[in-house]
């Protein structure tokens, strides 16, 4: 927990502070009964009210003393523990944003969200246990037990037999229904499982006439998860009344053996009173002790996983030796027998990949999927570090570049269309903050897209829901392309990001992208011949392996895949048609 | 809905457990009195137990039995509360699930197209349970809560008016700060939450995103989006958790006033006689728990709050109006003929969609449909398999109008693969078995060979019992079309509706899906969602659709010819643009 303790570390204050006043307020508690053993023994036995009064008014001091202890305790308790999940989490943030392609690959993007908001908010609690419950609870234990030998050890054994008991009935009874809960989750996951298969198969299954099956599958499960349920309700049932006898139990013993002590002359009516009392104290104590072992327990697992997150370092790396190279304007592209292996082992991606990339030059890499076409692309703007050979940009190797230098060179449309909520301008701004409107204007009409922009009500202004939601695939799409644009990059990467349109909108795309792109880079990722057929050389993929490069008419006559590719596609005549 | 009426519905549904409620109201009254009298008798007890010599112990043991018996009694009456409420509560969500299921079935397509999904499964899970914890459980808390105050209260006044008329005074004290924190603690609680949300929204799309954020070199600006919203949430975050903090002290806080009053006039009263120290014990065990129930309703009372919220969800599900019965209509004949005319349809009455469509089918003729993304294809679809019904104008097949006669007959001479694959999470073999599931292992393998996954199957780790995951994110996209491919070969329908959209899919898989669907289109009318130009070009009608609008109907011949929004499609695919010459 390096990562974890180093954060606690600014709230050093608070967690000494805060149990420290707990403590007095605990110290109090314990008091209490104390006191009221000498209003009854001594104030009841000498008729003193003035006793009584004076001991009475010490109570309601000794309360309102321990409530501002305890609220300091509290507030220093939110400061602290909210404090250090704010901490970690912009620093989580910060660190995951640090990290490379392969990193993010390895964790899965759900896992790291959860890591970033549930994890942290589990450690926030923990932390906030900590300051309010860590000392308080087993100091009451502790100290109810102690108070108690002090009153009378002998009778204070019963409190040595209780103590483990009730401990190990909370022990045991969590112990046997965690697992069970962990079932139920389970069970209940696999009722939504069979709702959302449902839903998205409504057509198919209605098509089958499947309902009925349908409804008995959802039936079995709902079943499932009521017995399951109703077997755990069984039992945690058990805790209230187990705890209860094993409590009330020890009262009657304490006033049985009780009785004798004061048979015997040496102890008190009043201070069996004060046993009785110790005795729910101590109850009330282990109940919180229990649940701060739950609480915990997850919150370890959770600082593990956050530390896990930590712990990654980027596999990309600035180039921080050596000086910083300025590439010329419009560089070459040059990639030197370059392989790529996403996890390090002989199992390459990518092999043995070289060409050359001329400035005004447009790409096309076709292939089937699985053939490495993305991840051809994506070792361009560094997502990921080649394994073997090198790429370079202009006579310099893409590793001794500035990250943002290279970047800001590159306009990338992924696969997935994907726009962030905000409204379109700001979209539009990804690229290139300060982009003029003119500048935004342009890379609009060229994506085919200022057009629809202009029909909406609220043009640029237009929010965007998460996602893109409010718009379709094909608007979607072409405003991606369009994001790419702004600022005029020198390379353009379009990894099959004209899937969503029309046949028509995607041959006037290409046509703007030729007149407006002059002296670029331009690379096209498509599984369709069309989309890359006019190009001036295309790459072949086929299973990670540079198949062919050359024009399609090179291409048709020498290249087996190729042709494949293209018949599955067109006929013979369109095929081989200009 | 009213709050009244949502009860009473609620209360239809906890019949079939009528007796576990009584049973947990039973148990609760027992239970509660059980463990307010254990310290009226270990009062009792103490005052046996004087001083040194004056202590009666016959007359202890007697009371010390009873008590012991009195626990037994109320520990077994604890447990029963606690595993009735359960049986109940459980029963009642169990019946809710099963209803709610059960409207699903029923409700037409137009229903579920038009809710968000993810909405919809949450009224399924996570409301219901709302349900069950909020509203049953919540139930016998505020029932339990009342009866321990009341009885509290009556012990009390049993033993010694004084002391509980001092008692009572204090009451509104405990209400007001527990009504204090709940009212300071949910606002905060709204608002954290709310901004959770926000942080949570930014995070899903930042790191859900990196590909794109790291493209654009967009970190910091990321980083300051979140710093902005983080800091909110330190905010909101210290105010809620201070307040609900408070809960605890608070009532340690007040209870310990209770306790000292009670001392006080206790102890004075003592002295004059009026209240032996035994009563006085059994008085100050009282006001130790005297404020708890107080905090549990006012806990129990939002937990209310937001089990009928939860309710009035759910119900509004149930509410949803299904579709029209199928009971007493005829099946419909087997054939593979279907004629349309003039139909008009549209989703919402402000929009037309479908006007005036006529279409003859003979068994065996294939039909193209063709058009740009989101032209509407769907549609049609939805019209032949009677997922929607026409406004007007009829939709017959074999000369039968197919809304008298039963949809699972209709539906049964119709083979679908969509382009939207489904698969369900079971075995390969359950899978391609969905419309037949009692077919035999070798009619199984005869349908995969036919749709050229056989060989695929078999290299699967369990072959035809590899289990799918949920979404079939262990196959690949081309590999699960085939799947239902063979899905459909196995049940040999009349009539096919397919879609050969097949983005994502290899050259290789491709073919393969392309033989598939040639060979099992052979002598079957066929409606194509067509993406390729050879199917287009030999089908015997192409419908073109745009923006849900049926423009163009015709052989390809006649369509180009025509020199419509056809020709150009076709053109804009297979000829070169001027510009593009250059």
């Amino acid at each position: 927990m390096k990562y974890l303790t180093k954060f606690l570390k600014d709230f050093k204050k608070e967690l000494i502070i805060g149990p420290a006043f707990k403590l007095t307020e605990a110290i109090f508690e314990l008091i209490v009964p104390l006191v009221m053993a000498k209003i009854i023994d001594i104030g009841i036995q000498n008729r003193d009210i003035g006793y009584i009064l004076r001991q009475g008014g010490l109570m309601l001091l000794l309360g309102a003393v321990g409530l501002c202890c305890a609220l300091i305790c509290q507030y220093l308790a939110a400061r602290a523990s909210q404090g250090f999940g704010t901490k970690v989490r912009s620093s989580l943030f910060a660190h995951i944003n640090s990290l490379s392609h392969t990193e993010i690959d390895r964790f899965g993007t759900p896992s790291l969200i959860t890591r970033i908001t549930n994890d942290i908010n589990q450690l926030q609690v923990a932390v906030a246990m900590l300051i309010r419950l860590v000392v308080r609870a087993p100091f009451l234990v502790i100290g109810a037990a102690v108070m108690a030998m002090i009153l009378d050890w002998k009778l204070s054994l019963i409190f040595f037999i209780v103590i483990p008991l009730l401990a190990l009935t909370l022990y045991l009874v969590m112990a046997k229904s965690v697992p069970f809960y962990k079932a139920i989750q389970k069970k209940l996951d696999r009722l939504s499982l069979i709702t959302r298969e449902n839903f998205s198969g409504v057509r198919v299954i209605r098509a089958f006439s499947k309902q009925e099956t349908e409804k008995k599958r959802f039936d079995d499960a709902n079943e499932d998860l009521l017995r399951a349920s109703i077997n755990v309700g069984k039992i945690s049932a058990l805790l209230n009344p187990v705890t209860s006898i094993i409590m009330n139990g020890s009262i009657v013993a304490v006033i049985w053996f009780g009785a004798t002590r004061v048979d015997a002359g040496s102890l008190t009516q009043g201070q069996i009173i004060a046993f009785v009392n110790y005795m729910t104290q101590i109850l009330l104590a282990l109940v919180v002790v229990a649940n701060l072992v739950v609480i915990f327990t997850k919150a370890a697992a959770s600082g593990a996983r956050v530390q896990e997150v930590f712990e990654t370092v980027s596999s990309i790396r600035e180039n921080t030796l050596g000086e910083t190279k300025t590439i010329s304007k419009s560089p070459v592209l040059e990639w030197k027998n370059v392989s790529f292996s996403y996890d390090q082992t002989d199992e390459y991606a990518l092999t043995d990949i070289s060409f050359t990339a001329h400035p005004g030059e447009t790409i096309g890499i076709i292939g089937g999927t699985g053939s490495g076409k993305s991840t051809l692309v994506n070792l361009i703007p560094r997502f990921y570090d080649v394994t073997k050979g090198e790429i370079l940009l202009g006579g310099i190797s893409i590793q001794d570049i500035p990250l943002s230098e290279l970047r800001a060179k590159i306009g990338v449309v992924p696969q997935r269309a994907v726009l962030f909520s905000g409204t379109l301008e700001e979209n539009m701004r990804w690229r290139k903050e300060d982009a003029t409107p003119q500048e935004i204007q342009s890379a609009l009409e060229i994506a085919q897209a200022s057009e629809f922009v202009s029909q909406m009500p609220k043009g640029l202004q237009t929010e965007i829901l998460q996602g893109g939601k409010n718009l379709s695939g094909g608007q979607r799409q072409r405003l991606t392309i369009a994001r790419a644009l702004v600022g005029e990059p020198e390379i353009l990467i379009l990894d099959d990001s004209a899937s969503a349109l029309d046949f028509a909108t995607d041959a006037r795309l290409r046509a703007a992208l030729r007149k407006h792109n002059k002296g670029k880079t331009v690379f096209i990722v498509s599984q369709r011949v069309n989309t890359v057929r006019r190009a001036d050389r295309i790459l072949v993929l086929d299973d990670g392996g540079l198949a062919a490069i050359g024009t399609h008419q090179e291409l048709m006559k020498t290249c087996d895949v190729y042709r494949e590719i293209c018949l599955s596609q067109l006929s013979e005549e369109e095929a081989a048609g200009e | 809905m009213k709050k009244q009426a949502l009860t009473r519905r609620l209360l239809s549904y906890t019949r079939s457990s009528a007796f576990f409620l009584i049973l947990a109201v039973l148990s609760a009254v027992i239970s509660v009195g059980m463990s307010l009298w254990a310290p009226v008798l270990i009062g009792g007890a103490i005052d046996y137990i004087v001083a040194k010599g004056q202590v009666d112990f016959p007359a202890i043991l007697r009371i010390l039995i009873i008590l012991i018996a009195s626990i037994l009694i109320g520990a077994l009456f604890q447990w029963l509360l606690a595993y009735a409420t359960n049986k109940a509560a459980y029963r009642t969500v169990n019946d809710m699930r099963t209803s709610v299921f059960d409207t699903l079935m029923r409700v037409p397509l137009s229903y579920m197209d038009s809710k968000a999904h993810g909405d919809l499964i949450s009224r399924v899970t996570v409301d219901i349970d709302q349900i069950s914890t909020g509203l049953l459980q919540g139930f016998t808390q505020l029932f339990t809560g009342v009866i321990t105050i009341l009885g509290t209260l009556l012990f009390m006044l049993s033993v010694n008016t004084a002391i509980t008329v001092v008692v009572v005074l204090v009451t509104p004290l405990s209400l007001f700060v527990a009504a204090f924190i709940a009212r300071r603690s949910s606002g905060m609680f709204r608002k954290q939450s709310a901004e959770r949300g926000e942080l949570g929204a930014l995070v899903e799309e930042m790191i859900g995103n990196q590909k794109v954020v790291k493209a654009f070199s967009y970190e910091a600006r990321a980083q300051a989006k979140f710093e902005e919203i983080n800091q909110r949430l330190y905010d909101s975050g210290v105010k809620s958790q201070f307040y609900s903090s408070l809960t605890n002290p608070c009532t340690r806080f007040v209870n310990g006033i209770v306790y000292a009053l009670v001392g006080i006039t206790g102890a004075i009263n003592a002295v004059y006689g009026r209240l032996t120290v035994g009563q006085l014990s059994c008085f100050l065990t009282y006001a130790n728990q005297y404020t708890k129930p107080f905090n549990e309703i006012t806990g129990v009372l939002t937990e209310l709050q937001s089990a009928f919220a939860s309710a009035a969800r759910v119900f509004e599900v149930m509410d949803a109006v299904t579709e029209s019965s199928d009971s007493g209509k005829p099946e419909l004949t087997e054939g593979g003929s279907v004629s349309v005319s003039h139909v008009d349809f549209s989703y919402t009455p402000q929009q037309k969609l479908i006007e005036d469509f006529n279409l003859q089918v003979i068994p065996g003729q294939h039909v193209a449909i063709v058009g740009p993304t989101g032209c509407g294809k769907t549609t049609l679809i939805n019209l032949l398999m009677r997922f929607y019904d026409v406004n007007a104008g009829s939709i017959s097949v074999n000369g039968q109008d197919i809304r008298n006669v039963t949809r699972a007959s209709l539906r049964a001479q119709y083979g679908m693969v969509l382009q939207d694959t489904w698969l369900f999470s079971g075995t390969v073999r359950e899978n391609i078995a969905y419309g037949r599931p009692d077919a035999s292992d070798e009619e199984i393998i005869a349908a995969a060979k036919a749709a050229h996954t056989h060989n695929f199957i078999k290299r699967l780790p369990q072959g035809y019992d590899t289990v799918l995951s949920e979404d079939g994110s262990n196959i690949s996209q081309g590999q699960k079309q085939l799947l239902c491919i063979a899905r459909i070969m196995l049940t040999k329908p009349d009539m096919l509706i397919l879609d050969e959209a097949t983005s994502n899919i290899d050259t290789r898989t491709e073919l393969r899906i392309q033989k598939a669907f040639a060979h099992i289109m052979q002598g079957r009318t066929s409606f194509i969602v067509a993406h390729r130009l050879s199917t287009i070009r030999e089908a015997d009608t192409i419908i073109v659709m745009n923006h849900g609008h049926i423009i163009e109907q015709g052989t390809h011949e006649a369509l180009l010819q025509k020199g419509g929004f056809y020709a150009e499609l076709y053109n804009s695919q297979f000829a070169v643009p001027a510009d593009e010459n250059e």
